[in-house]
């Protein structure tokens, strides 16, 4: 698996986005899990509350610090990783797949041009490094 | 800049992620925090804890000067025992919280904590009467190595007889060949030793370590670990749990308390606390719900704030959010209820006998 891979959008937050045929599913990123260490705790919305883009949606927690989420896109949410309660360290494990959090149903797509694109992040993190 | 351990080089080559701590360039991890707590639970693990300072008194009075600046009492302890101390203010505060060891009635050796080093040891030479501090600091690292496989490990490094050294006693003999103190003591809960040597021979030692315990699964381990280890203890932390402001009284480290032995630094105001009554406690708890407790946040009782969370962590062997913080003393009995403040939302807490941790 790549670390970064091409099919996904990203914010300079570290989540990414992945456009599905009527919804977005949200994450975090390779770096973010990385940086945070072992994951211990994951604060999600509920199912049917609103998320803002750019404002935060929940928290992530590692033994070491919490850090919020942030929305990449703004929309309704229609499903949540409650593995993550019991599992928390699938966001370490597996931040593509088995560790992702949300999955929205996005307001306006387009929503989704506005991130970046998996080179552009890729080199946001080589500056911040 | 930061400052390095003589074990910097060992760290990098291992893959550490470094952090600053107190000033001092530390690995805060290897692998991963829960992995390397784990190791400590279950096999060993190896800390590097150089950053740590060592003040000394020497010569005849030695005991005396040191006994009278801190609340424990080196007379009772033999040659060849340390104790775990309060270095107090006159106010009863925390200046540090030390280790004591007690070589002979006239040499006294003193752990401190990095954060304190240089504080520690002007408070003592200012208030000392007689014997004066010696600050050694530079001379010596040290490393930790904790967990159930750590006397099987050393054992094989050392012609010292590990099974008659009880906890808290120390000894001075070589490890791998190298001239080190050799103490029954450490921060985890687990048995384990603490290691002083010389920092020209702290990487040989550091990798010798490992090397023969590669067999019982140890692993180097940082202050992350280091820390969830600790919480899980409810082990006070210099700076989050205990400061200049905490009494020992307030700390639940009466025991370490000894006022019958005569005058030392704080013990006035420790005298007028018992009297007037304590008024918070630090209690350890359990949070009910999801979502951990944090340095800072706030603890409430019927809406009012009254303290705040000192530690606390995902407690990586008890499966549970825990934390320490200063109460009202109405609130601190097992079972006492109030709310932790998590990111605006009041979440239900309980107070737990401690530590939250039983070594099996």
């Amino acid at each position: 698996m790549a670390e970064y891979p091409d099919d996904l959008k990203y914010t300079k937050e570290h989540e990414w986005a992945r456009a599905e045929s009527k919804s977005v599913v949200i994450g975090v990123t390779f770096y973010a899990q990385e940086s945070l260490g072992d994951v211990v705790y994951v604060e999600l919305p509920k199912v049917g509350s609103t998320v803002t883009a750019g404002t935060p949606f929940g928290a992530i927690e590692s033994t070491k610090a919490v850090s919020e989420l942030f929305a990449p896109i703004s929309g309704k949410v229609v499903k949540v990783n409650d593995q993550l309660v019991n599992s928390p360290e699938t966001v370490n494990q597996e931040p593509y797949q088995a560790g992702w959090l949300i999955e929205v149903e996005p307001s306006d797509p387009r929503q989704l041009d506005q991130l970046l694109d998996a080179t552009a992040y890729q080199e946001l993190i080589k500056q911040s490094n | 800049m930061a400052r390095r351990t003589p074990l910097y080089g060992a760290h990098r080559k291992l893959g550490a992620r470094m952090v600053d701590f107190a000033g001092w360039e530390m690995p805060v991890q290897y692998s991963s925090v829960v992995a390397e707590h784990q190791a400590v639970r279950t096999g060993a693990g190896l800390f590097d804890v150089s950053h740590m300072g060592e003040i000394e008194f020497v010569g005849p009075g030695a005991l005396d000067s040191a006994n009278r600046l801190i609340s424990n009492d080196l007379a009772r302890c033999s040659d060849g025992q340390a104790a775990y101390a309060g270095l107090l203010n006159d106010r009863g505060g925390f200046v540090d919280d030390v280790v004591a060891y007690r070589f002979s009635p006239e040499r006294i050796f003193i752990c401190v904590n990095a954060s304190n080093r240089e504080k520690d040891y002007r408070w003592m030479t200012e208030r000392a009467q007689g014997v004066k501090p010696l600050n050694r600091s530079d001379d010596y690292a040290q490393l930790a190595l904790q967990g159930p496989n750590a006397a099987k490990i050393l054992q094989r490094m050392t012609a010292t007889e590990l099974s008659t050294l009880g906890t808290y006693r120390f000894t001075e003999r070589k490890v791998a060949g190298i001239h080190c103190i050799i103490s029954r003591t450490g921060y985890t809960g687990e048995d384990g030793f603490e290691l002083y040597c010389s920092p020209d021979e702290a990487e040989k030692l550091w990798f010798a370590l490992l090397e023969e315990g590669e067999g019982e699964g140890v692993t180097p381990a940082g202050l992350g670990a280091r820390d969830s280890l600790r919480t899980e203890m409810k082990y006070a932390l210099y700076g989050n749990d205990i400061d200049d402001d905490h009494t020992p009284l307030e700390a639940a480290l009466s025991w370490i308390v000894k006022m019958e032995k005569g005058e030392f630094v704080g013990r006035e105001a420790l005298q007028r606390q018992k009297a007037e009554g304590v008024r918070r406690k630090l209690v350890g708890f359990e949070v009910a719900e999801s979502g951990i407790p944090r340095h800072g946040y706030p603890i409430l009782s019927r809406g009012q704030k009254v303290g705040e969370v000192t530690s606390g962590t995902m407690g990586p062997s008890v499966k549970k959010a825990i934390g320490m913080g200063y109460v009202p003393s109405q609130l601190a009995a097992e079972g006492s209820a109030f709310q932790v403040e998590i990111r605006n939302r009041p979440v239900l807490a309980t107070v737990v006998k401690t530590p939250f941790w039983k070594r099996r």
